[in-house]
């Protein structure tokens, strides 16, 4: 089963979902895809055992093929290219590495080269499996490298996805393919703005999902209110504690420091699961 | 010789546009009989590379010369490449700037004058 942890509003506690849920369960694989900014392995502590440099494709254009006919500038749909008298411009970093130049070019003058864009590691706590992203710093597009991590998914553990905060595609990278989501929120106005936006993004990948509501006693009544109407389950509710706090910002899981919640954690898994 | 001048509207009273890959329209005018084209950037809502392609779009057009407020590097690379000659912190109604190059008080750039995305507005 893939259970996929996001959220509409950054900072509602997705990355204390996921890693508390792993570490209360048997059988686990984490894959942290908040590539961007992946911070599960604070938590994790895994040993990084391998790393894979990922690329994506991006073209070079041999000029004495060339010539000049413009083809592969009016196929990229990105401005990645720019024929010009007689020079051909490649503008890397806003290639999305399609092939849609490469492929089309008359002349077959454009080949493929790689380009690295960050690195997969993959390690282990004990048996808990352990997969995340790290995107190389000033690269904009994330879901090459997503797509990268998730080919690690091994589908006979309990795989937990932490994924990246918001709704675009680096979210939809994330979560397609899980067999439930998790949408950890605040009871605050923000948090239901944006768990108003993630519940429509859930509803149109058809993929099944509960709530968990973090800082519980703070905020208002309103996400509880929305969640009636709408007919979403409350998986779980975490109240605005100390404890919790402080355990976080040394790197330690709420299960470590508070062990009555891996029942909790538990819990929360067998309603997934039901 | 053709001129590319960024403007705000489709007249050579018209304002000069401080963006070039995301101004309102370009002005391509012929600096010796002052007739112009006035062309609606097609790339105003770009999701990216708008200097890229509007330098392309300008090259086409055969100018020579770019008269803009700003220009970034995407943009600059590509008019570079294009032989076109990049004059950046122009302001004022177009058909003024166009007299000014003409009288050669206006100096090309040798660099871009602002980082990527500073056309997108503020984020």
């Amino acid at each position: 089963m893939i259970i996929a942890v996001a959220s509409g509003k950054g900072g509602t506690g997705k990355t204390t979902i996921a890693t508390n849920l792993a570490l209360s369960l048997k059988n686990v694989q984490l894959l942290d895809c908040d590539v961007e900014e992946p911070n599960s392995h604070i938590f994790i502590k895994p040993e990084i055992k391998t790393k894979v440099p990922s690329h994506i494709p991006v073209p070079e254009v041999d000029l004495g093929r060339c010539t000049f006919c413009g083809k592969c500038q009016e196929v990229c749909e990105y401005n990645a290219m720019a024929v010009l008298k007689d020079n051909v411009l490649v503008f890397s970093e806003l290639c999305h590495g399609c092939g849609a130049c490469s492929f089309l070019c008359p002349q077959k003058a454009i080949k493929e080269v790689k380009r690295e864009i960050g690195v997969v590691e993959i390690g282990a706590n004990g048996d808990l499996q352990f997969v995340h992203g790290r995107l190389n710093i000033g690269e904009a597009m994330s879901p090459p490298l997503i797509r990268a991590v998730k080919e690690y998914i091994n589908p006979s553990k309990t795989v937990i996805i932490d994924a990246p905060p918001g709704t675009s595609c680096p979210v939809i990278e994330s979560i397609k393919g899980s067999d439930f989501c998790i949408l950890v929120t605040e009871p605050t106005p923000f948090g239901l703005n944006d768990l108003v936006l993630a519940v429509e993004v859930l509803r149109k990948l058809k993929i099944p999902f509960g709530v968990v509501i973090n800082r519980s006693d703070l905020g208002n009544k309103d996400t509880y209110a929305y969640c009636k109407k709408e007919k979403i389950r409350i998986l779980m509710e975490i109240p605005f504690k100390k404890e919790i706090a402080m355990a976080y910002s040394k790197g330690v899981p709420i299960v470590e420091e508070l062990k009555e919640y891996k029942k909790e954690f538990t819990k929360m898994y067998e309603k997934i699961k039901s | 010789m053709k001129i590319c001048v960024t403007a705000q509207g489709k007249t050579l009273d018209a304002n000069v546009d401080p963006r070039f890959g995301r101004c309102q329209c370009f002005i391509i005018a012929d600096t010796d009989t002052m007739q112009f084209e006035a062309i609606d950037n097609p790339n105003i809502s770009s999701t990216g590379g708008a200097g890229i392609v509007s330098g392309q779009l300008i090259f086409s057009k055969a100018a020579k010369v770019v008269l803009t407020g700003n220009v970034g590097p995407n943009a600059f690379q590509t008019l570079n490449a294009a032989g076109i000659e990049v004059i950046v912190g122009v302001s004022g109604a177009v058909k003024d700037a166009i007299e000014k190059y003409k009288k050669g008080e206006l100096k090309p750039t040798q660099n871009p004058s602002v980082d990527k995305k500073f056309g997108m507005g503020g984020n």
